[in-house]
């Protein structure tokens, strides 16, 4: 397999870069961990002419407090997402995220920025983002703009991204301490795509439930938000009645297609499955106010 | 389209070469370098058997690109025996404990428990099972593939190795 031709720039700053990608328009892309990008210029289904190969670029490593939030480098890796000290400590689910996603190599190479920017809806941070309220840092030939990830996917493999736009950095507003989270993803196999999946983070106050956010991965053509679900289950101590509710409540938003992952309206139902894990684990791990 | 010029150190020699941008790292180690340890085998990055230890990472090389590879450190299967001509604790653990049958999956295999072992020298099975779950093996069953990498972890660890009970 072997990708049709191109030509390769190394950029050493975000300005250089988003010259390049101007320059070429429709033609360039970004590599960032190029997981996603090169298989598919293997298969021929992407063949840009210039690719610009973001690793080179300092600015976008790193990751660093800002007042409330936290703000992630998008070249960071899956592999040192783990790692990071800071990121467990305080944002415990994206390396609970992280270690779900692909397999130890792909994780070594594949960066935060790729996976939340290809607008792939099989990719399981989108979700992620979602249910965190994160925002994303991009500077693009007007300058600078931050987008919320619940504005930014528009469908599949589109955003709000243009072409000459790079996603610089992923802004996350850090979850109270003593939050409760889960990722739970139901997939076929090590490295595969989910066949649905579930994020929450929530707070408890006493018994009850005080905040509560839900993510959806790879049941519609784009991560899903599932605002109502959250909603119903705030003020509740998450008791089965109520829970079943705001399962069906996600559930109903969910619009899966039928594919090798199984018809959709079994991926429906795990994706209730999977919420409905996701929500008994991250009360588990949830400290009462 | 143009050439680039790229450098990069495989099995402690330096190489320097002009590649097509497009060029795979697999393509540019088997068909340029005639270093034909990594195999092919799915080329979609799923299977591992071409995994390269790449600036200490574990790496498909069938997805990145030789380009990207420029000024790194590159150890393949060739690079893995002592310089006195002995095996490496895995590759005795691999012919040990029969951690191969037909051999296929055997050189990312190795290259990838080595860097396994680097950043843990003592893993559990399920961590051992956990780092190699990018490595598909159609022929073991993978129950002596990690009995090869317990042995290495004892070996490098200078303590008799400990079959576990079945």
């Amino acid at each position: 397999m072997i990708p049709g031709a191109f030509a390769y720039h190394r950029p050493s700053s975000v300005k250089e870069a988003v010259g390049l990608l101007a320059q070429y328009g429709d033609d360039g892309r970004a590599l960032a961990g190029g997981h996603s990008i090169i298989p598919m210029m293997k298969l021929r289904l992407a063949s840009p002419g210039h690719l610009v190969d973001l690793a080179g670029i300092a600015d976008l490593k790193g990751v660093r407090t800002d007042g409330g939030d936290i703000v992630i480098g998008a070249m960071i890796t899956q592999h040192e997402l783990i790692a990071s000290d800071l990121l467990t400590a305080k944002i415990p689910i994206l390396r609970e995220t992280s270690l779900q996603v692909a397999d130890p190599q792909v994780r070594y190479l594949g960066t935060l920025g790729g996976n939340v920017a290809n607008g792939d809806p099989g990719n399981d941070m989108p979700a992620v983002m979602l249910c965190l309220n994160a925002s994303y840092e991009v500077t693009g030939k007007r300058g600078d703009r931050r987008i919320g990830a619940r504005e930014f996917y528009q469908g599949a493999y589109f955003t709000l991204l243009e072409p000459g736009d790079v996603l610089t950095a992923i802004r996350i507003p850090v979850p109270p301490a003593g939050h409760g989270y889960g990722y739970e993803k139901l997939k076929r196999k090590i490295g595969d795509y989910a066949t649905a999946a579930a994020a929450v983070v929530l707070t408890m106050v006493g018994s009850k439930v005080g905040t509560c956010s839900i993510g959806l991965t790879n049941v519609a053509e784009t991560p899903l938000w599932a605002e109502e679900a959250a909603e119903i289950l705030i003020g509740s101590a998450l008791d089965g009645a109520t829970v079943k509710k705001a399962v069906a409540a996600a559930e109903a938003i969910t619009a899966p297609a039928s594919d090798a992952r199984g018809p959709a309206a079994y991926r429906t139902k795990m994706a209730g499955v999977m919420l409905t894990r996701a929500l008994a684990r991250a009360k588990l791990r949830a400290r009462g106010a | 389209m143009a050439k680039s010029q790229v450098s990069m150190k495989v099995n402690g020699k330096t190489i320097e070469a002009l590649v097509e941008p497009r060029t795979l790292l697999i393509h540019f180690l088997r068909d340029q370098q005639n270093i034909t340890g990594p195999h092919i085998g799915c080329e979609t990055s799923h299977c591992g058997a071409c995994t390269v230890d790449l600036d200490g990472k574990s790496v498909k090389s069938c997805t990145v690109f030789a380009v990207q590879a420029n000024g790194s450190d590159i150890r393949t299967i060739e690079g893995m025996a002592n310089a006195d001509g002995t095996l490496h604790a895995l590759q005795e653990g691999f012919r040990e404990m029969h951690g191969l049958q037909c051999g296929f999956c055997t050189p990312g295999m190795i290259v990838r428990a080595y860097r396994l072992l680097q950043e843990n020298a003592n893993p559990s099975e399920e961590e051992i099972r956990y780092g190699i779950s990018g490595n598909l093996c159609r022929c073991t069953g993978y129950q002596n593939i990690v009995k090869a990498i317990q042995f290495a972890a004892a070996k490098l660890a200078g303590v008799p190795f400990q079959e576990a009970a079945e």
